[in-house]
């Protein structure tokens, strides 16, 4: 079953066409990377995705609804998780989880166990009263993630979720992203970390607007003569004419 | 001679405890790199060597003078780049950089020359806002602002968070070209992946170094046996790894599992640890295409030893 599927997606500004004709289509319980330089494309992509910012041209679709013409469906079928923001940090730990909640119209009866089991299954228990600018930075990303797919998402948009995080914590939260998608939650994730993409099942790369190159990441380092993804991107990057 | 010192640097918020008693010095004319994660101390140290932060206690001198009792001598002979864009969003490419230039008493046209390189690729958006540029166009104005006024020690705090690898790699191109111009580089960054092309790199946690040394050094240092494992099912190797009794830690790291062996199941230490007999317990669980080999530890691996 495709969760996502883009159709010759276009976005311009102006003159300036942010995002040229992608077409791609991703599975459900997939780990997509979503790879690209700075200005190559990938935020103004993901934000038409998630029903932000309206196609130019071409079409698209999220848990089966038209990006376009059912943007607030869109919405309420997915989770997103940024590095910039994600949790408020004046909230407790349960607070936040309950606003999450409540923000995606789940059942008032049903938030307070499912924060309950959430914790348990993270370990968390002892943290439900804390308030979050307290924790240190590797809970707080494992806190965002589940809060981003608290009420069950069909699909997560994971937006460089692990920058600045030490190398363990960045670990394990990728481990947590396999048991999502272990469960049938398909992932959506940009990264800056090439070691990373070697975790996705699929990777595409953007370079000017295009997707330039999509494949697993074994076949993508066979096709260009690579040791690793990291020598795949400057390839593909140093092709770059904007910016 | 010695760039910059720091003896026993404390410094509390609260109840937290940013940084708990750090020293290191810096050679004139190094690129020094403080490696750690966010949260680590950071931007505290760089905010304490820049005179914008005091300390609690202990000493700190830059460039021969006291960060307390001269810090007006070297704010005016260094430049810095805070992790947060801090140029004036309203005013263009080029009126930033002359205001820089102005504040140090100096002209564009003077040190023009350290700038040139860098500054040629956003030339031809001077006439833009600089609230209104990429995140690299910013970066690179960024610089050229730090720049400007010829300083003895550049501090960059995190210039490359949240940039590209290709983009990433051009910008410690020019670092050092400016270590060539004989100026004193004091840069952080998350990426573990910067570290070897610093010539010496504090790699910090929680307030304190773990380590300084030669990135070369703290390699070489590394004690674990560290192996690498790929199988036909890398998401179940990783679980199955961690069960073994011998297996002390394991990790994805790219393509393959990093794991380490605990020291009791070495051969030398009476153990009785050998790949071969890993690799025929983990085709009894299962796998296929098994290939464990020793590998050299990179600085990630180095950091997770001495943060275990």
């Amino acid at each position: 079953m495709k969760v996502i599927e883009a159709e010759n997606l276009t976005k311009r500004f102006g003159q300036f066409t942010a995002v040229d004709h992608i077409s791609f289509a991703v599975e459900k319980g997939e780990i997509f990377g979503f790879l690209g330089a700075n200005g190559a494309g990938k935020t103004t992509a993901m934000r038409m995705l998630c029903g932000l910012s309206k196609p130019t041209s071409g079409k698209g679709t999220v848990s089966g609804f038209d990006i376009d013409k059912e943007s607030e469906a869109v919405k309420k079928s997915i989770g997103y998780m940024s590095q910039k923001f994600a949790l408020y940090e004046d909230l407790k730990v349960w607070e936040n989880l309950r606003l999450y909640g409540g923000i995606y119209g789940m059942d008032n009866k049903a938030i307070g166990p499912k924060i309950d089991e959430l914790l348990q299954q993270l370990g968390f228990e002892s943290e439900k009263d804390t308030m979050v600018k307290s924790l240190p930075l590797g809970w707080k990303q494992k806190l965002a993630f589940s809060a981003a797919i608290f009420h069950e998402p069909k699909i997560v948009f994971l937006d460089e979720p692990t920058g600045g995080v030490d190398p363990a914590a960045r670990r394990q939260f990728w481990e947590l992203i396999y048991d999502a998608a272990d469960r049938g939650i398909t992932v959506f994730v940009t990264t800056h970390y090439m070691d990373e993409a070697e975790y996705c099942n699929r990777v595409s790369i953007m370079v000017d607007g295009r997707i330039e190159a999509l494949d697993t990441p074994k076949n993508l380092k066979k096709q260009f003569e690579a040791e690793n993804m990291d020598q795949v991107f400057h390839q593909l990057a140093r092709r770059a004419k904007r910016n | 001679m010695k760039s910059v010192i720091v003896q026993d640097i404390k410094r509390n918020y609260g109840k937290v405890e940013a940084l708990k008693g750090i020293s290191f010095e810096v050679d004139a004319g190094e690129i020094f790199g403080i490696i750690g994660p966010d949260g680590a101390g950071k931007t505290t140290l760089f905010r304490i060597l820049t005179t914008l932060l005091l300390a609690d206690s202990g000493f700190a001198s830059v460039d021969g003078n006291d960060v307390v009792k001269e810090f007006k001598s070297i704010r005016k002979k260094i430049g810095y780049m805070p992790g947060r864009f801090s140029l004036y969003q309203d005013l263009t490419v080029e009126e930033n950089l002359k205001i820089f230039a102005t504040i140090f008493e100096t002209t564009i046209e003077e040190n023009y020359h350290l700038i040139k390189d860098i500054y040629q690729q956003i030339e031809p958006f001077k006439k833009r806002k600089a609230g209104a540029l990429s995140g690299g166009m910013k970066q690179k104005l960024a610089l050229s602002c730090a720049l400007i006024h010829k300083p003895v020690v550049l501090f960059l705090d995190e210039p490359t968070t949240g940039v590209d690898p290709v983009s990433r790699k051009e910008f410690w191109e020019m670092l050092d070209k400016l270590k060539h111009q004989g100026i004193t580089i004091l840069v952080s960054t998350p990426y573990m992946d910067e570290a070897s092309l610093c010539n010496r790199i504090g790699l910090i946690q929680d307030g304190n170094f773990l380590k300084i040394d030669t990135p070369e050094n703290i390699i070489n240092q590394y004690e674990n046996v560290l192996l690498a494992a790929q199988s036909d099912k890398m998401s179940k190797l990783l679980k199955d790894l961690r069960a073994e009794a011998d297996v002390h830690t394991c990790f994805a790291f790219g393509d393959s599992h990093h794991i380490t062996i605990k020291k009791e199941s070495l051969v030398e230490n009476g153990g009785n640890f050998s790949i071969e007999k890993l690799t025929s317990e983990l085709s009894k669980k299962g796998h296929q295409g098994i290939h464990i080999e020793p590998i050299k530890a990179g600085i990630e691996d180095c950091f997770m030893e001495l943060a275990d």
